[in-house]
């Protein structure tokens, strides 16, 4: 007789045809430069790096790289925007350039999302139906906030602190640039932003909108740039906080640097969540949501749910299924609209990956990759789980930053608790459970910034966003987003 | 008929909800200012700071999970047990130092300001918590959570309101914490570890040490099962060593500079909010 779990159920003989999202309309210059005092400058020294598709290799644009005098232009740009304008207009005002912010993306949305999978590799699917939309409500949201600051903090005054310097990573690049400026530009600070290398391309065409929105020149700068730019971004002393969102190793750098500068600083750092499954689930929906939890934008997620646990009584029917549904997962061209899983976003990722893999594998872990076929040409790694892992593996404590998932089982709520917070991080985590009081129980113990009950990977304006322990520190969306970028007096 | 001596006391540190002296067998000579009195006061090493930490650790899943309710009591007792022992902390201020009147003030506003945070145990939660509008089928709300094990250097200068008032706010939001007392005025800082002990605050939730500050700051902010660091004062290479060292594990470290502990500003549910976490838990709304 055949059982519930044979995969016959998902694998089907249908053939996809290729549906590949439109690029006719996308203007992609040859070279951008650094966008300061509502100009785009030329760097310094005329230096240039490329950014290419890391579905093809392919170089999309050169970049201008911002050195240490460049940063210093744009903070002093900044520094100016923020002393004679920003921090002196009517909060109102403020919020209707924020507005028209959000708009323009709306306008131009699609755009985004092309220019966003192209420059880093993520599913089409994903950019348009969840990173642009939610860097227009973010903005939207925020905007809102401009001029109510008085309502958000009981028995405190709101003040501005002056300029932000901002860091942000590759995995949603433009998403992050909206979680960074919208709040920070709300409660009256500008900014100099820096995207991630990899990713600039989204967050220059933002520079265009900015142009467009007539915001007051230097209240948003955007300077391109690797880890040496950031650097100079975070020392720069006419910096007055830093928001970085990154890796935990950065972060503790960034820690250790400002340390004595008086500078504030929020830190979204990196994480290692559990993913909880109960007997009593709905299996079909949390093999789902196991999916999501990991292979969601190439696992490139802070808050990717990479450690898998599983009640032992159901582990086997878990796991068989799970397997089941990452062999229908379609890998390929990002730009396709039936794609799930896009290109790991560069070289240096992909290696840092399959490092990763080998760990698990000389450390006794037992691998399944699904049989999918990988492009020749581009970055790229197929779905992958490992069985046969414990708390002690390297692939079960530390972030991979890609579709890797660690399986594990467990007997008892206790003991699974025990498990989940055995980590240095805290950032998200996951239950699945049809037991309300379970999922409270749970959640509750689970010493983690966001916890996903029957559902993961969810992200909403007005949801706070960040960890506990080495997740980092504050919280970014909601109104707990603000505290961040205000002084309370 | 020979004159009475009279029974001097004691100065140990409180760690787990006991009395240990120093591991270290160390002390340091304490004489107040007048010259009249010597004590010796333990003076605290690493590893007695570390032993601490053990404690605040175990004594944190207990602690956080009592309800508000409870924790709102307790630290009205703390502040009941501190009224009711007064006498005993004029003469020791007194001793430190402090005239009678600036004694009784200090007093008074300790007693007061437990008696703040007792009462907002059970309110910051509704302060700060909300339910977010977000635009997807789910119930989604935020609400604080204690960030876990805190380690304070209270401040030099005002002993019994400093470290009232900086460990009141951090136990109110369910956290444990080791405390290095004043280094200059430790007298009544281990005096009030008697009070904590008679208050019905669980062994390990408040941990008092006293020595050297230069010697434990580092500790303080270096151990790796430590939360969140609160410092006080304004000695500007403290505070770089403090915010340095917290990167190891990503600590929050909290500086109090130029902080008036006797004023009313020394007090409000933001100290609260400065050793919690916001969580925030998603909820698909459905049949």
């Amino acid at each position: 007789m055949e059982t519930t779990t044979n995969k016959s159920d998902l694998k089907t003989d249908w053939i996809y045809s290729p549906a590949p999202e439109s690029t006719d309309h996308i203007r992609i210059n040859q070279r951008y430069d650094l966008f300061i005092n509502g100009e785009f400058l030329l760097p310094e020294k005329e230096k240039y790096f490329e950014t290419i598709n890391p579905a093809n290799e392919k170089k999309l644009a050169d970049v201008a790289e911002a050195d240490q005098a460049d940063v210093n232009t744009a903070v002093t740009a900044a520094r100016k925007a923020y002393e004679n304008v920003w921090s002196k207009m009517d909060p109102a005002e403020r919020g209707k350039y924020i507005y028209r912010i959000a708009r323009l993306i709306q306008e131009r949305a699609r755009e985004f999302a092309v220019i966003e999978t192209m420059d880093g590799g993520k599913p089409i699917r994903e950019s348009r139906d969840i990173d642009i939309p939610l860097v227009s409500a973010h903005f939207f949201y925020y905007a809102g906030w401009a001029d109510k600051l008085e309502y958000a903090f009981p028995g405190k005054q709101a003040r501005s602190i002056g300029v932000a310097g901002q860091i942000i990573p590759w995995n949603f690049p433009l998403l992050m640039a909206a979680w960074k400026l919208a709040p920070a530009l709300a409660t009256g600070n500008t900014v100099v932003l820096k995207p991630a290398e990899t990713t600039p391309l989204t967050a220059m065409k933002l520079a265009e909108i900015i142009q467009e929105a007539d915001l007051p020149p230097g209240v948003v700068n955007i300077i391109n740039g690797d880890g040496k730019t950031g650097r100079a971004l975070v020392e720069h002393p006419g910096i007055d906080k830093i928001a970085f969102t990154g890796s935990t190793e950065v972060g503790k750098l960034i820690m250790k640097t400002v340390a004595g500068t008086g500078k504030r600083y929020t830190l979204e750092l990196g994480g290692k969540a559990a993913n909880i499954i109960f007997e009593d689930a709905a299996i079909d929906q949390a093999v789902e949501g196991i999916i999501d939890g990991i292979f969601f934008n190439q696992g490139h997620v802070c808050c990717a749910g990479s450690r898998l646990f599983v009640q032992e009584s159901v582990a086997e029917t878990v796991i068989s299924k799970l397997k089941n549904r990452m062999e229908t997962l379609i890998v390929g061209d990002p730009l396709d609209k039936n794609t799930d899983i896009g290109a790991i976003n560069s070289k240096m990722q992909l290696d840092k990956i399959k490092m990763y893999v080998d760990i698990g594998l000389n450390e006794g872990g037992t691998v399944y990759q699904s049989s999918c076929k990988l492009p020749e040409k581009g970055y790229w790694h197929a779905p992958t789980l490992f069985t046969d892992v414990s708390q002690s593996h390297r692939i079960v404590q530390e972030e991979i930053f890609g579709p890797v998932l660690a399986v594990q089982t467990f007997r008892t709520v206790d003991e699974v608790i025990t498990k989940a917070n055995n980590t240095p991080y805290g950032l998200s985590g996951g239950v699945w459970t049809d037991k309300g009081a379970k999922i409270f129980k749970v959640s509750k113990a689970i010493r983690a910034g966001v916890l996903w009950a029957n559902t993961f990977n969810k992200f909403d304006p007005s949801s706070p966003f960040g960890g506990y322990k080495e997740s980092g520190m504050g919280r970014e969306g909601g109104l707990e987003g603000l505290q961040p970028y205000v002084n309370l007096v | 008929m020979s004159k009475r001596e009279n029974i001097k006391k004691t100065y140990k540190l409180y760690i787990g909800g006991k009395f240990p002296r120093t591991e270290s067998g160390r002390y340091v000579k304490w004489i107040d200012p007048k010259n009249s009195t010597a004590v010796n006061i333990c003076r605290g090493s690493r590893k007695d700071f570390r032993n601490a930490v053990v404690s605040a650790r175990s004594a944190f899943s207990g602690w956080c999970s009592k309800t508000a309710y409870n924790r709102s009591q307790i630290l009205y007792r703390i502040g009941e047990m501190l009224e009711g022992r007064r006498s005993q902390f004029m003469d020791e201020l007194m001793l430190q130092g402090e005239s009678q009147k600036a004694a009784e003030n200090e007093i008074n506003q300790s007693i007061d300001r437990l008696i703040y945070y007792a009462g907002w145990a059970d309110k910051y939660q509704q302060v700060f918590s909300r339910v977010n509008p977000v635009a997807l089928s789910y119930f989604n709300f935020s609400y604080p959570e204690p960030t876990g094990v805190v380690s304070a250097i209270a401040p030099e200068e005002t002993s019994l309101i400093g470290l009232v008032s900086i460990v009141a706010p951090i136990i109110t939001g369910g956290n444990t914490v080791v405390v290095l007392a004043s280094e200059t005025k430790p007298l009544c800082s281990i005096t009030f570890a008697e009070v904590l002990h008679t208050s019905d605050v669980p062994g390990g939730v408040v941990n008092i040490l006293t020595g050297y500050r230069s010697e434990l700051l580092e500790h303080f902010s270096s151990h790796m099962d430590v939360n969140a660091i609160v410092y006080c004062g304004s000695n500007k290479d403290e505070i770089k060593i403090v915010q340095e060292k917290a990167a190891l594990n990503v600590k929050r470290p909290i500086v109090y500079s130029d902080e008036n502990w006797l004023d009313n500003k020394g007090q409000d549910p933001y100290r609260i909010l400065n050793t919690l976490e916001t969580k925030t838990t998603w909820h698909p709304v459905g049949i």
